[in-house]
């Protein structure tokens, strides 16, 4: 299991309603795109999972919501912060595909950019509420940004090999459309190593611990 | 001091190291029947601790001694098995399936029904069925705590593990709805410190057993004061979620907090809180009493 250390905070950026919180890395592994950390928010007792968003050189990225508690405390972090952090954790996704396609909609895109890269920059399908979310977009090359009402499963084709994150319909209505796809969920979570059995999903009729069997999952 | 993991808060095959960092691996809770557990959402966290509400997700006592048991003994540590069941034959049954391990008596899961039978029952049945050390793990919402210790005691209970979780609820901000599936789960953490302190503060008077103490603790002070308030042991849950290196850390944190008290050993400052208030700050030490198991 890897070991918790602490990051100096180099910034935490507005991306339209979302934070992108970058800290140094030192010698903490940034893991496979789609494998997750847990962050420590200030002043809360549990850590918070976050899929690594950017891995640039020196540097670990997090997107996230400030929506809840947690998140509102990581967003409020400063420059020369500091931020505990444990991780890679889970499984990532699994990049031998021929034909990628990212598929993401909301916050669900936080994997996507360092993912993209891993990738070679394949296409993207987004989908975000308002045009204010869809800034983020940018955030991911060679992508095509849809907003509601449009939905990202309009513009699917298929042939691909889909890798989607996102909020539980839209994975359920990519599902359907590309029975193959890699999906990365999300669950609360209190521990992110297996200690906690909190963060449970339903696999083949068992509740299995999304930390250890996840994020990303086969669609089959 | 004996450091232990709560029961239900790690999984010592999923993180050996950390485990291997405490004085003994206490397991989840195993039932006579499979249990695949609660429907998610399972946890949230609250201002002061957090709600889980699992429902004792395991793999049943067979499976769990073919399977999982052997798994454990390979980390080389000693075991306690937490066992639960929905009456006192099934706890009895369970009990006598096991072997050189220490068996902690889940008497107070707050996600599941609760056995028709009394603490002091279940305990007498699995005394019967065992020579094992048996420890009764009671919960904080007892309505006299000291009475069933002492009940725990008489039926042939080896020692106490004090506390569970407690019922609570907590409503999503936006929604004001339960943020759990099953609305309400147990409740640990820091908040539910001064309730564990109060139940072992109470049980220590009460009876001879000895204590492993539990609830919300964070750091060495907090575990030094179980041991003020009657614990001879300690044992760590939420924690662990938050911080895997916690065993380390709090080792350490309380061997210096009982250095500044000028103690030693902390355990020099067993039931201290149940002494008169000292003239000087330094507290008078000369009547502790260490337990017998802790020499193993």
């Amino acid at each position: 299991m890897p070991r918790r250390s602490l990051h100096n905070v180099i910034a935490a950026e507005q991306v339209g309603p979302y934070t992108l919180l970058r800290v140094e890395r030192g010698p903490m592994e940034p893991g496979i795109p789609g494998q997750f950390f847990m962050l420590a928010a200030p002043g809360r007792i549990l850590p918070r999972p976050m899929s690594l968003c950017l891995a640039q050189r020196g540097e670990l990225g997090f997107l996230f919501e400030p929506i809840g508690r947690g998140t509102r405390a990581l967003a409020a972090l400063e420059a020369g912060d500091e931020l505990c952090i444990l991780g890679p954790l889970g499984n990532g996704f699994r990049l031998e595909v021929e034909r990628p396609l990212l598929v993401g909609g909301g916050i669900g895109i936080a994997p996507f950019p360092y993912l993209s890269e891993a990738l070679r920059y394949p296409p993207a399908i987004l989908g975000f509420r308002t045009a204010r979310h869809a800034e983020a977009g940018a955030l991911v090359p060679n992508a095509e940004v849809v907003v509601e009402p449009t939905r990202v499963t309009e513009v699917l084709e298929p042939g691909y090999d889909v890798l989607a994150c996102g909020p539980e319909p839209m994975l359920e209505a990519v599902k359907a459309l590309a029975p193959d796809a890699q999906l990365a969920c999300e669950a609360p979570m209190a521990c992110g190593y297996g200690a906690c059995y909190g963060c449970v999903v339903e696999v083949c009729g068992e509740y299995k611990r999304l930390c250890m069997e996840g994020p990303v999952l086969a669609a089959a | 001091m004996l450091l232990l993991n709560a029961s239900g808060c790690l999984d010592a095959l999923a993180a050996p190291e950390l485990a291997r960092s405490l004085d003994g691996f206490v397991s989840k809770t195993v039932t006579p029947e499979a249990r695949g557990g609660n429907e998610p959402v399972r946890i949230a966290e609250t201002g002061h601790g957090m709600l889980n509400s699992i429902g004792l997700q395991n793999p049943g006592r067979n499976r769990f001694i073919a399977e999982v048991l052997p798994q454990l003994r390979e980390l080389g540590l000693p075991l306690w098995i937490s066992v639960g069941g929905f009456a006192a034959h099934e706890y009895a049954e369970t009990c006598a399936q096991l072997a050189d391990v220490t068996i902690e008596l889940n008497l107070s899961c707050p996600n599941v029904d609760e056995a028709p039978e009394s603490a002091a029952e279940i305990v007498a049945a699995c005394r019967a069925a065992t020579p094992l050390r048996l420890f009764a793990k009671l919960s904080p919402a007892l309505p006299d705590i000291a009475e069933v210790a002492r009940a725990v005691d008489a039926a042939g209970g080896d020692g106490l593990s004090l506390v569970n979780t407690i019922r609570g609820l907590e409503l999503d901000e936006r929604t004001l709805r339960p943020r759990l599936a099953r609305a309400v789960g147990g409740y640990s953490g820091p908040a539910l410190k001064p309730i564990a302190l109060a139940a072992v503060y109470a049980c220590f008077r009460a009876t001879d057993l000895p204590i492993i103490g539990m609830g919300g603790i964070w750091n060495g002070r907090d575990a030094l004061e179980f041991i003020a308030a009657g614990a001879s042991a300690v044992a760590l849950g939420t924690v662990l979620f938050a911080d895997p290196d916690a065993p380390d850390r709090i080792r350490r944190e309380v061997d210096e907090t009982a250095g500044l008290l000028g103690l030693e050993d902390p355990l020099q400052a067993r039931g201290v809180a149940h002494e008169p208030r000292p003239a000087a700050m330094a507290p008078n030490l000369t009547t502790t009493k260490v337990p017998a198991f802790l020499a193993n």
